[in-house]
């Protein structure tokens, strides 16, 4: 029995995980069409940022928790000055042009930003594992788990929540709906794409660096943390079907569980188990669990 | 091929066969390299011909390197003759396997599905480390050809003609793929599946069928950067490296068989010198190279001089 | 009792509550043209859609020369010798005119995968697309991209391809929309010259009632999914009760 519980809250601290670093993955995709390979950069963008200012707060000796607060701040600044200017700069000029062109654009944006912040912040780990260490340990089921894995639970189920609560009860929640089932009809309705567009990507650029930011006091932050990451995010969002934010969380879920029983069970699969699902749930459902099939072209 | 790009690609030939013998070692090295990443470029080019991008040849390079480092050191398999199509061969192998699934796809699908499984192969060869030599790799002694077995610059020479002679042939193949109805059919999937299936023939088989072609091709580039570099490891199946593929295939435009060589050769130049002066700024140039020319020149540098021509013959 | 070329019985499929096809049954015979008419939205490229396998009926059978291809995939279908065309011509854009025929023949000519290895422009081939063109009037076209042709020329192009394979049993889609009123008979008296002299049986959807008088030998009339009427043409277009259905008026 207590394997189990193990395994449960194993599988769900990675899967909130998961859910954060791919969330915004999703969104982007959903509504613009794209997929955002600098989004692994984006995330990375936010865990040096993050780690630097807790590292420049904690210098100052200020009061400890709010370095939870300068976590937040780096993932709203990368987010938000990176998202627009990549929006705007860059993928304006590729709308309307084939799908692998947008993809090859966003791969050379994911180049340049790999560079820039191995330029803006160096080749050596950085270590910010002060918020880590503030929230100290919590028994579940008798084993010791660091509490901020909990916290980090708490981030994920806050955006997920939040991200629901956008999309069904507010009037820019209802017009990225319409943008997302039909965007000529939304455009024909007044609809103004193009802000649309930059906010989108803005508030996905926002939750990439929020995964960034709240994954830095756990690791030290090195250059090519952002491939690992693409990858991961493409299968969790493959898996649970691209565009669907239900399906994120499904993708994160069930993917977090068999990785967590993977390490319990069968520790020589537990590199493979996020290819192996995402194989299994492809060979399927080709469009992911919820993904949506296209609409017929003749 | 038409008659101008034909006399281009013999000149081109007899050129570098002349390069052997009078330039310096180091650039003979160079080119060497270059030519077998070419074949690799090539592998994506054909790819892109059916209307998908690979972000993933790292795996078929990678395979192929270490299946020839593995041969030659288990088995004492020197044979440079002989390692070519092995590796080829385990390359092709691996991607039967692998297009079962990724023949489905098309568009970012296919594109982050090859991405990911090249991870997973670099994730092994780092991890299975008593076989694979971890992150340190496999070091591999100077191969012989045609059984004759020389030592240091001589070898290093060897298989630059190899390497030559090896991308002639397949830049013959691969022109007379494009003009077959093999090649004609993959443009006609990525100009419309449906039609295509509407003629009486499976998209999914033709990719397929294409994806075994770039696997090929791609498994010798891998073989031929081994025997050159003497030296295996699990880069080679890295995404940079794979990025890097498909940023020479933009580079030098996808519609020919000399683009991508071309392109292949001039990269290599330029690398090694901005690699000297700019080690980090490296992938944020290459980035931003590929941003200008996708956006200002879709088809690759190589198609303004193409349109010239045909603008001349009409 | 001749053996039916396509068998169709009780085929149905639903878009939400909107009837796509309801029960639809119908036979074809070795021989004939059958046009198939109705009002937009009434199912009739979702028939052509459903038969070839494009989609796939909730319940139903679909036959070809006896054989059974619900679930079979469109090119296993069109292999079976089911050629088609569509509303909105579908082409190879960035290849010429030419080369779009080529590849149709290539495909037509294949045994197995080496064949595919022969060039596509090959003599023998580029002279049997060449008469193919002339047939549909454009030879003077061949070489220019098929992205460049006019909407005319690129329905009459889309029609070529499936004609060119030899079909037994040939699926037209609107094929003279967009088409001049000169080019229209003219090439429709090419086209069923042909198919007549080739024992190829055809099915198209029209809504030029004066194409469907002149060249069906049977019609159909498909109004929200299902089958109103088959008989005739001219008494089928003639019936007053089926006018107002079709056109909305008597």
């Amino acid at each position: 029995m207590s394997t189990l519980l193990v395994i449960g809250v194993d599988g769900l601290v990675f899967a909130s995980w998961l859910f954060l670093v791919s969330v915004g993955l999703s969104l982007i995709y959903g509504v613009l069409r794209i997929l955002n390979v600098a989004h692994g950069s984006l995330f990375a963008v936010g865990a040096y940022a993050g780690a630097s200012l807790v590292v420049a707060y904690t210098q100052g000796g200020l009061w400890p928790p709010g370095t939870f607060l300068m976590l937040l701040a780096a993932a709203l600044a990368s987010g938000l000055l990176l998202g627009p200017a990549m929006e705007r700069g860059v993928l304006w000029w590729t709308y309307g042009r084939e799908p692998v062109l947008q993809l090859l654009v966003t791969f050379s944006v994911f180049l340049i930003l790999e560079d820039a912040t191995k330029l803006v912040w160096g080749v050596s780990p950085y270590y910010a594992y002060q918020p880590y260490q503030l929230l100290g340990q919590v028994r579940v089921g008798g084993v010791d788990y660091p509490a901020y894995s909990f916290l980090l639970l708490a981030v994920a189920a806050a955006s997920g929540g939040g991200l629901w609560w956008l999309i069904r009860r507010t009037r820019f929640g209802r017009v990225v709906v319409a943008v997302i089932h039909d965007p000529e009809m939304s455009v024909a309705l007044g609809v103004n794409l193009s802000r649309v567009y930059v906010a989108t990507f803005a508030l996905g650029a926002v939750l990439a660096a929020l995964g960034g930011a709240f994954t830095a006091p756990m690791i030290s932050v090195v250059p090519g943390i952002g491939v690992e990451v693409i990858v991961l995010a493409f299968a969790v969002v493959v898996v649970g079907g691209l565009g669907s934010l239900e399906g994120a969380a499904v993708g994160a879920l069930l993917i977090g569980l068999v990785r967590a029983a993977a390490v319990h069970l069968l520790p020589v699969l537990e590199l493979f188990t996020i290819y192996l699902v995402m194989a299994a749930v492809l060979l399927v459902r080709p469009m992911g669990l919820f993904g949506r099939v296209e609409a017929r072209r003749i | 091929m038409t008659h101008r790009t034909r006399a281009v690609a013999w000149a081109a030939l007899g050129l570098l066969a002349l390069a052997g013998t009078l330039l310096p070692r180091w650039l003979v090295f160079l080119l060497a390299l270059a030519l077998a990443k070419g074949l690799a470029v090539l592998s994506v080019a054909v790819l892109m011909g059916a209307g998908l991008v690979s972000f993933g040849q790292g795996l078929f390079f990678a395979a192929a390197a270490y299946a020839a480092g593995f041969a030659m050191r288990g088995w004492a398999l020197r044979e440079a003759l002989l390692l070519l199509p092995l590796g080829a061969g385990v390359a092709v192998v691996l991607g039967a396997v692998v297009g079962l699934l990724v023949a489905r796809y098309r568009d970012i699908f296919f594109a982050m599905l090859t991405l990911a499984l090249s991870m997973v192969l670099y994730g092994v060869l780092i991890k299975a480390y008593a076989v694979t030599g971890g992150s340190d790799g496999i070091r591999i002694p100077a191969p012989t050809v045609l059984g004759l077995q020389l030592s240091g610059d001589d070898a290093r020479l060897l298989v630059y003609y190899l390497a030559l002679a090896s991308t002639a042939a397949c830049a013959w193949a691969v022109s007379r793929y494009g003009a077959s109805g093999f090649g004609y059919l993959a443009q006609a999937v990525r100009d419309n599946e449906v039609r295509v299936a509407y003629l009486g023939a499976s998209p999914n088989r033709t990719v397929y069928a294409t994806y075994l072609l770039s696997a090929a091709l791609c498994g010798l580039g891998g073989v031929l950067t081994a025997l050159n570099v003497g030296h295996v490891d699990p880069g080679l199946s890295y995404w940079t490296t794979s990025g890097e593929l498909v940023f020479v295939a933009v580079l030098g435009g996808t519609g020919s068989v000399l683009g991508p060589l071309a392109g292949a050769v001039v990269y290599e130049l330029i690398r090694s010198y901005a690699f000297k002066y700019a080690p980090y700024a490296w992938q944020m140039m290459l980035g931003a190279a590929m941003l200008l020319i996708i956006l200002f020149i879709p088809g690759g540098l190589w198609s303004p001089v193409q349109r010239l021509w045909r603008r001349q013959a009409a | 009792m001749r053996t039916p070329i396509l068998e169709v019985e009780d085929l149905t499929l639903h878009f939400g509550s909107i009837a796509a096809a309801e029960r639809v049954t119908v036979l074809v015979y070795p021989g004939e043209r059958v046009g198939i008419v109705g009002p937009n939205g009434a199912g009739k490229t979702t028939f052509l859609n459903l038969i070839t396998g494009y989609l796939r009926p909730e319940r139903g059978a679909v036959r070809f020369w006896g054989q059974e291809v619900v679930g079979l995939q469109p090119h296993q279908v069109t292999a079976l010798g089911v050629g088609r065309s569509f509303q909105i011509p579908q082409l190879f854009l960035t290849l010429t005119v030419r080369e779009n025929v080529l590849v149709a023949l290539a495909i037509r000519e294949r045994r197995g995968w080496t064949s595919f290895w022969k060039p596509l422009h090959e003599a023998s081939r580029v002279q049997v697309a060449d008469e193919v063109l002339l047939q549909f009037g454009l030879l003077g076209q061949a070489d220019r991209p098929a992205g460049e042709l006019p909407e005319g020329g690129r329905k009459l192009l889309d029609v070529a391809m499936a004609f060119a394979l030899r079909p037994r049993l040939l699926l037209m889609d609107e094929p003279t929309s967009g088409v001049s009123a000169q080019e229209k008979f003219r090439v429709m008296d090419t086209l069923v010259a042909a198919l007549q002299e080739a024992g190829v049986t055809s099915l198209f959807v029209e809504h030029d009632m004066e194409v469907v008088r002149r060249y069906a030998t049977r019609v159909l009339v498909l109004h929200n999914g299902r089958i109103l009427a088959d008989g005739v043409p001219g008494e089928v277009l003639d019936d007053p009760e089926i006018r107002l259905a079709v056109t909305g008026r008597r």
